[in-house]
């Protein structure tokens, strides 16, 4: 039997890598597809890409799944979330410039407070701070956002926030286009090592769990070819599962630097992998646990509530009806088409298909298809939660 | 107020902004701008204030657009990507030649029509010249290595070119590799072994 062949965008981050490693390590062919992988230069082709039916399924921002149903951004075709590809994974960087001024002003860089981090930037930087974001519709927009206004800097409206494609974000701040950046890495390192940036925070510390990337499919795709779909579920997640044990990562990090994908030096790619960081130029380290996740706690699990508090943030920025746009919301991501998938081959799942979101202040055991399941903390940093509007 | 249509191209290859500007003056009478650098475009198309913004599929920059459909201030126009629902499929086809065209909220299909028509005739050459320069570009990278490859074999071995060749062909064939796979492999060898 000749495999289905499947076109499938991605755009050059390591976050990509389920999509990868399910190719090239072979989950895809152990579940009798092949997947063409084919990079996109934008988040805006890759979207335009996958809406007109040029690719089959794509890596995508987990917000533009969720705008497209609110008629935001992007040419009006219904997307479906097929799974999560990774949760956390961004770092909020700084200019060498800015990062003089706050150690002089005695922040420590501890790529962990983000409270603390946030107050110093403000008191430094403050209101008209130019920061780079990949798209409008991402989780890095989603992340800054909720963390200035939390602490009193009202965003997107008092800071200038400047759309540059990741692979550029270096290239911007050396360039001094902005002084500070949210970015998937490795972008943000390839900055650190340029020696033109300083790392400030990972995502993680703003939110403990984040969807991050997305599988994103045509609705009418996901109804109409129900087989290829559940089996590129499965590979993916299988993917997924392969990357989250640590005698992976070295293979990965080697797999995703190819030029076909990366396209950069494995030893940059592998600081995002094992969750060590380098923040500075002149090398200072951090280690940050959950920097990505791939599997643990059900990462590829699509919450109905996660895409219910992206549709939340998205109302009350652009001035949309906040229960209509939770709805719309929480229909594009299909929890319901990722368990189906996944039951036949045993996958510890939760039976629930919504949560509170920021409720775990540490790991918690939860019920499950097994009974076995823990669900990973998810706070965000000032402590507050979020209700989604059903169970 | 002029009647013709505004259009900014963004396009950093100088020689294709002039092709492209050219097909355009063919198709209609328009203001035609040129921006070629990356910095701050967004800035730079809010100030000209275009009927239409036309942008290669493949520049990366083209996200930076994007942050103009969110725009709603008093002074600044929505932009949105052109999506047309007529039976022409325009955007469609324009996708497909790897052109993607902004407009202003509100502009009628009909006017837009002959500017992504000649847009779109312009992009299909350009996407075709890129696969043709691309696949000569590794044919010649490719020739390059094997003729090294037979050089290193005729010195090693004492043998002739046809017969250095023949060597690589028939090495190719065990291996079930391509000839220019396993000329690339006896270069990097040599190259570890010097």
């Amino acid at each position: 039997m000749k495999a289905a062949t499947l076109n499938v965008g991605f755009m050059p981050l390591v976050d990509s890598a389920a999509l990868i490693v399910a190719q090239e390590i072979g989950f895809a062919a152990e579940e009798g597809i092949a997947l063409n992988l084919r990079r996109a230069p934008s988040w805006s082709s890759l979207r335009d890409l996958l809406c007109f039916g040029h690719v089959e399924a794509a890596h995508m921002l987990s917000p533009v799944p969720v705008a497209a149903a609110m008629g935001l951004g992007g040419v009006g075709v219904p997307l479906s979330v097929l799974s999560v590809l990774s949760v956390n994974g961004n770092v909020i960087g700084v200019s060498t410039a800015l990062a003089q001024r706050l150690r002089a002003a005695g922040h420590d860089f501890d790529f962990l407070d983000a409270a603390k981090a946030g107050r110093a930037l403000i008191a430094e930087a403050g209101r008209g701070l130019r920061i780079g974001v990949p798209f409008p519709f991402s989780m890095h927009s989603e992340l800054l956002f909720y963390w200035l206004t939390a602490l009193g800097l009202p965003a997107p409206q008092g800071v200038e926030i400047r759309t540059v494609p990741p692979p550029l974000m270096a290239e911007a701040i050396k360039a001094g286009e902005i002084d500070a950046f949210c970015v998937g890495e490795p972008w943000g390192s390839k900055a650190v090592e340029n020696g033109d940036g300083h790392l400030l925070l990972p995502g993680a510390a703003i939110w403990a769990f984040a969807p991050e990337k997305v599988l994103a499919v045509r609705s009418d795709w996901a109804e109409a070819e129900a087989e290829l779909r559940d089996r590129l579920i499965r590979a993916v997640w299988r993917a997924g599962r392969w990357l989250a044990q640590p005698s992976s990562l070295t293979l990965a990090a080697e797999l995703l630097s190819r030029p076909a994908y990366l396209d950069l030096a494995p030893e940059i790619i592998e600081r995002a992998l094992t969750g060590r960081l380098v923040i500075s130029p002149e090398g200072e380290e951090r280690e940050v646990p959950r920097f990505l996740e791939f599997h643990a706690g059900a990462a590829s699990f699509p919450w109905r509530s996660q895409a219910e508090w992206i549709g939340a943030q998205l109302a009350a920025r652009t001035g949309l009806d906040r229960a209509a746009a939770a709805r719309l919301a929480r229909d594009t991501f299909r929890s319901d088409l990722h368990r189906a998938a996944l039951a036949p081959i045993g996958a510890d799942l939760p039976g629930a298909s919504s949560k509170v979101e920021g409720a775990l202040d540490m790991d918690l055991a939860v019920p499950s298809e097994s009974g076995r399941l823990f669900l990973c903390r998810d706070a965000f940093f000032d402590g507050r939660v979020f209700e989604p509007c059903a169970g | 107020m002029s009647g013709a249509m505004s259009i900014i191209v963004v396009e950093p290859d100088r020689d294709r902004a002039l092709q492209i500007v050219d097909s355009l003056r063919e198709a209609g009478d328009y203001d035609i701008h040129v921006i070629a650098e990356a910095t701050g475009l967004a800035r730079q198309i809010q100030r000209r204030n275009p009927d239409v913004v036309l942008i290669d599929l493949e520049n990366p920059s083209r996200d930076m657009l994007e942050e103009l459909a969110l725009a709603s201030g008093p002074q600044e126009r929505a932009v949105a990507m052109f999506v047309d629902r007529s039976a022409e499929g325009l955007s469609a086809a324009a996708i497909e030649a790897g052109v993607s065209a902004y407009v202003v909220d509100g502009m009628q299909p009909q006017r837009i029509k002959p500017i992504l028509d000649a847009a779109i005739a312009r992009f299909r050459m350009f996407q075709r010249m890129r696969t043709e320069l691309a696949e000569t570009k590794r044919a010649l990278e490719e020739r390059k290595v094997i003729d090294r490859a037979k050089g290193m074999l005729m010195k090693a071995r004492g043998i002739g070119e046809d017969e250095a060749y023949a060597l690589l062909r028939r090495t190719a064939m065990d291996t079930g590799k391509r000839v220019p796979e396993v000329a690339a492999a006896l270069v990097t060898a040599a190259g570890l072994l010097s």
